[in-house]
């Protein structure tokens, strides 16, 4: 118990006193995760809502897929990014393992298929005449799924939630990929596993307690739009 | 409505600059990214326990050098270097260190340091490990008590170190129900072995770092097979063309030299009261532990 007491001091110590190594931390973890969270809601909107719209043959295995790939293990995407980003690997010539941007690559790639996944189901969940009523009214194509998206738009927004919450909390492929070096790619999960492993065990739970700060205001903030936008 | 939208133009501006700003970290280290980063792959206990917290900021600066450290086990070390994913190692893994020397992998091995693994266990030490004269008869106590006995079993230099004194105890403990391995770095290993009143073997770094929430004891340490040694590496070039081979040399050099091994001699004094580390560049090997 007095564990915790210390850790939560610690936290608020380490917060308020602006401890560079720790903001800068805070920092790149919000930088690294927000923008994987972006490209995965471009890739992830846009086949979910194209999947959704079209019917093809085959459509209900590519659907499995894409709901098996919500549960995507972070360690096996760290493990596949780091063979193909490996200097003797195929993209080794980027040379970016160990990067920030070796990170972003991954959280896009687990983040991808939640988001895909909750704007399927979202786009599907609509009723099919809306598609007709919104084309009889004389849209476009491309008018129609904008509408579709804006009437989606409560759980879009939970997508977007789930699929930061599933990157800023994960550390398996963050570990991998990134490396954990210090002012450069350690993030608030993977400092915690090490402060934990040097047993800095206040410090570990400073750094957790932050995260915890973290992923509430961002999805304080999420919900805040979400709910101001709820149709009346 | 048009206020709600303004905030969500908002919230995208706001990712999207972050976007912008981490991609933007990137170029100035990729600038001339083979020349200038180092990969460095090590063991978890040099990070653990603080050491390169310290000399890593002194090479960058006095080199130009950015080091990128991959603490892992030595074993996943030499790994790494074998498969020329590092630029220069530094490890503790005697055996597999020659190993990885005999097979070509590596070039000018040279000592930087030493320490030493220490016994642990509970308290009460059912298996009386304490009355010991060596490593081995401690081991064989443990055996024979079938006293439960935590392994790293991660192929790192504190796991060979420890296959290594059960070969010389003449004990297989491996499928026995009282030695279990945990797959976990040191400081979670000793954890583990703390809250199941279990024997370990552990650095005496990391158990100094860790002592205060532990209660595990000292049950039998100073014999020259619980000598832990780190030596220096660099991966041999003629295999992979895209090593950082003078990045590596200029750290395997600034690892030996006279200013960076005071350094690691004083280094934990302040903190734990005695060295965590002995600097050894240039001695010889077989000299170590004789006093």
């Amino acid at each position: 118990m007095d564990l915790i007491l210390e850790g939560i001091q610690k936290a608020f110590s380490l917060l308020f006193t602006l401890d560079p190594e720790v903001l800068g931390i805070t920092w790149l973890s919000l930088a690294v995760s927000g923008a994987a969270t972006l490209i995965s809601l471009f890739i992830g909107i846009s086949i979910g809502t194209a999947v959704a719209l079209v019917e093809f043959p085959g459509k209900r295995i590519v659907i499995s897929l894409i709901n098996t790939g919500m549960g995507l293990p972070p360690v096996v995407v760290g493990l596949f990014v780091s063979i193909f980003l490996w200097r003797n690997g195929p993209f080794g010539f980027l040379e970016i393992l160990y990067t920030p941007t070796a990170i972003i690559i991954a959280q896009a790639i687990i983040a991808t298929p939640i988001v895909m996944g909750i704007t399927l189901a979202a786009i599907q969940h609509l009723p099919k005449n809306l598609r007709l009523q919104i084309l009889a009214l004389g849209a476009t194509r491309l008018q129609m799924v904008w509408l579709l998206m804006k009437e989606a738009r409560l759980p879009l927004l939970a997508a977007v939630m789930a699929g930061f919450g599933g990157v800023i909390s994960e550390v398996g492929a963050s570990i991998m990929v990134g490396g954990n070096i210090k002012g450069y790619t350690r993030v608030l999960t993977t400092a915690t596993v090490m402060e934990t492993g040097k047993g800095n065990f206040d410090v570990a739970i400073a750094l957790g307690i932050i995260l915890l700060l973290l992923a509430f205001m961002v999805n304080a903030l999420l919900t805040q739009i979400q709910q101001k936008q709820r149709p009346r | 409505m048009k206020k709600k939208n303004l905030l969500f133009i908002t919230l995208c501006a706001v990712v999207l600059s972050l976007a912008l700003t981490v991609s933007g970290i990137n170029p100035c280290h990729a600038v001339g990214a083979q020349q200038k980063n180092v990969i460095l792959a090590t063991t978890t206990s040099t990070q653990d326990s603080g050491l390169l917290d310290i000399l890593i900021p002194i090479f960058e600066k006095k080199t130009g050098y950015f080091v990128k450290t991959i603490a892992v086990g030595s074993g996943q070390a030499m790994a790494m270097g074998q498969k020329g994913e590092a630029d220069v190692l530094l490890v503790h893994s005697q055996e597999a260190e020659k190993k990885f020397m005999a097979e070509g992998n590596g070039m000018n091995r040279r000592l930087v340091m030493h320490n030493d693994f220490i016994i642990l266990g509970p308290p009460v030490d059912p298996a009386t490990a304490k009355m010991s004269k060596s490593s081995m008869e401690a081991f064989k106590k443990i055996a024979l008590s079938r006293s439960l006995f935590m392994s790293r079993g991660d192929n790192s230099g504190t796991h060979a170190k420890e296959k290594s004194i059960w070969k010389a105890a003449g004990i297989n403990p491996e499928g026995q129900k009282w030695y279990q391995q945990t797959g976990l770095g040191m400081g979670q290993t000793l954890s583990v072995a703390a809250e199941k009143k279990a024997y370990t073997l552990a650095d005496r770094g990391t158990y100094l770092a860790l002592k205060k929430t532990l209660g595990l004891d000292i049950l039998n340490e100073g014999d020259t097979l619980l000598l832990n040694v780190y030596s220096v590496i660099q991966v041999n070039p003629a295999k992979f063309p895209k090593l950082n081979t003078a990045g590596a040399k200029a750290f395997a050099d600034f690892m030996v030299a006279k200013d960076t091994q005071k350094l690691i001699g004083k280094f934990g004094i302040e903190k734990f009261g005695s060295p965590l580390f002995f600097p050894d560049a240039g001695k010889k090997e077989e000299a170590l532990g004789k006093k």
